[in-house]
């Protein structure tokens, strides 16, 4: 069964005319790692709000159709107990974090569960080292940089292991290396435990190569859903301009020119062993 | 002209985030300020404006000691868009925010409306005029910030991360337009960890490291020396990722552009081929 199904699903904000989604039909089977994006204002943020039932318990407005997450229908479970199955990072860290200090805000979560003592400083040294904020922990998070607040938001929700992690651009404070070492933390708990990830992004070319699937969205729409390499070759997705990877750029601009790679590159590995290919077969 | 003149810089709690910075910043040019999270980047462009005074050195704006003036009067001068949108945005609607500082620089109304529409409309905001910034996107907020400021057109205008957030059609808008700017002999100063981004604008970069300039140079040189890259906790951009590993193949190494790299493909396959 998958662990988040949306029908005919359909959203306005309180004192808005107009919803900022219409008629999502949506299935996201468990273990699967879906990258969603689209230009913004799309609705992309609001329908991760509906994933851990923000949206309608703390947004209000009017949510039509149906959601069900992790086997439970949002509108009858409140946040705190969806939030035991789906942990949500902000794409505005300062609207996450709030403790004294970084350990503490990272044990919140846990605390409130009730897990023993044990457990909690198990799991959160394990989220911090991760996340690579170990040193930081006795920190308060308001003197943290932008990016090192980005990682304490990652790290408390990653402490809880949630069946889902809802992350909402999760690293566009953080410099490229940082962000792709935590997209890899990720994309491991996605292989190892299973945890279905949902990953709102528009760098597409740092996450690309994680994503089972992308989910594209447009005014509200969802105008192309599927694997990577043929939703970055769709007619739609070309119109919306989606940021696609600059090897997938070339492939495209190669293939305007006549020259086909054969398969659409995700990451420049996979682009050297197409040219390689190419200009040995030709030789031959 | 800006120059930075050996400064140091410790916050009150003793933390040093500058250690001996020096460079200039001519009339006209574009820079990109690169590194990792905390190398000091946001601090360093904190003290064009005089948001920050050096703890011992100097900067000087068109000769100016930011040490003897006030923001206020710098801020004329210097423009500046932070990083999160947040921090700066604080009026009931989109009109008023940009609005308010031609108000208090005492610009006349006709003025104002003239410039409020301009900048609404070339940040492509028009439709939220009357809306209030706290009910936009994370990126539409970020495109408000970026019109209050151009509103009043500053001679240096420095931009902390301006692409965070945005989606590809605005990124490339956002590049026309600085690019355009720049073109028109604005100073462009942005601090960005956005290296595609950086690769398709091709602007000066300086990349620091733990509180230092460890390398000032053009793009293509900075971008494509893997050392300099790493220790600024940057990634190479994708087409120079390709192109190292193409070296095995004879193609040259110090590609940035993605129009480049297919130009040298084709020419390569169409050798091979004849």
């Amino acid at each position: 069964m998958a662990i988040i199904e949306a029908r005919n699903l359909t959203y306005t904000y309180p004192l808005s005319e107009k919803p900022a989604f219409k008629n999502v039909n949506l299935s996201i089977e468990k273990g699967e790692f879906v990258l969603l994006t689209g230009p913004s204002g799309c609705g992309k943020t609001t329908l991760c709000r509906c994933f851990n039932g923000l949206i309608p318990h703390f947004y209000g407005g009017k949510l039509e159709g149906e959601i069900i997450v992790a086997g439970l229908r949002t509108v009858d479970h409140p946040i705190h107990e969806l939030a035991q199955h789906v942990g949500l990072v902000f794409q505005n860290p300062e609207n996450q974090l709030f403790a004294l200090n970084v350990e503490k805000d990272v044990a919140f979560g846990l605390e409130n569960l009730g897990y023993p003592r044990d457990e909690i400083r198990r799991r959160v040294d394990w989220a911090l080292k991760v996340t690579g904020i170990y040193d930081l922990r006795s920190k308060p998070p308001f003197e943290l940089s932008g990016g090192q607040q980005q990682r304490v938001a990652i790290a408390s929700v990653l402490a809880m292991q949630p069946e889902i992690i809802v992350l909402d651009e999760p690293t566009s404070f953080l410099d490229p290396l940082t962000a792709r070492n935590i997209l890899e933390v990720i994309y491991q708990l996605n292989r190892s435990l299973g945890i279905t990830v949902v990953l709102v992004e528009h760098r597409l070319d740092l996450v690309a190569r994680y994503a089972n699937r992308i989910i594209v969205m447009n005014n509200g729409e969802i105008i192309a859903d599927g694997e990577p390499r043929r939703v970055f070759l769709d007619e739609n997705v070309k119109l919306v301009g989606i940021g696609v990877p600059k090897v997938v750029k070339l492939y495209l601009l190669l293939k305007e020119e006549g020259f086909d790679l054969g398969r659409v590159p995700l990451s420049p590995e996979e682009a050297y062993e197409a040219i390689a290919e190419v200009l040995a077969h030709d030789r031959g | 002209m800006i120059e930075v003149d050996n400064v140091y810089f410790s916050y009150p709690n003793g933390v040093e985030v500058l250690k001996g910075v020096s460079l200039k910043i001519n009339d006209g040019e574009f820079v990109a300020i690169m590194g990792q999270n905390g190398a000091g980047k946001t601090t360093l462009v904190k003290h064009f404006n005089g948001l920050l005074k050096p703890t011992r050195g100097r900067v000087l704006v068109d000769g100016v000691d930011t040490r003897h003036t006030t923001v206020a009067a710098l801020a004329r001068k210097v423009g500046f868009v932070f990083q999160n949108p947040d921090h700066q945005l604080f009026s009931e609607t989109v009109e008023d925010e940009i609005s308010f500082a031609l108000r208090n620089f005492g610009f006349d109304e006709k003025v104002i409306r003239e410039r409020v529409n301009w900048a609404l409309n070339l940040l492509d905001l028009t439709q939220y005029r009357k809306v209030s910034p706290f009910m936009l996107s994370g990126g539409e907020k970020k495109r408000v910030a970026l019109a209050s400021v151009l509103a009043w057109d500053p001679k240096f205008l420095v931009l902390d991360e301006p692409t965070i957030g945005q989606d590809s059609y605005q990124k490339e808008k956002l590049k026309q337009f600085i690019l355009h700017l720049n073109h028109q002999g604005k100073t462009v100063i942005i601090v960005t960890h956005d290296i595609e981004f950086v690769a398709e604008c091709e602007p000066r970069v300086i990349l620091m490291a733990n509180g230092r300039i460890i390398a000032d140079e053009n793009a293509r040189d900075v971008l494509t020396d893997p050392e300099l890259i790493s220790a600024a906790s940057l990634v190479l951009p994708e087409v120079t990722q390709l192109f190292m590993r193409l070296n095995d193949l004879g193609f040259p190494r110090k590609v940035i552009s993605v129009y480049e790299a297919k130009r040298l493909i084709l020419e390569r396959l169409r050798q091979v081929m004849c």
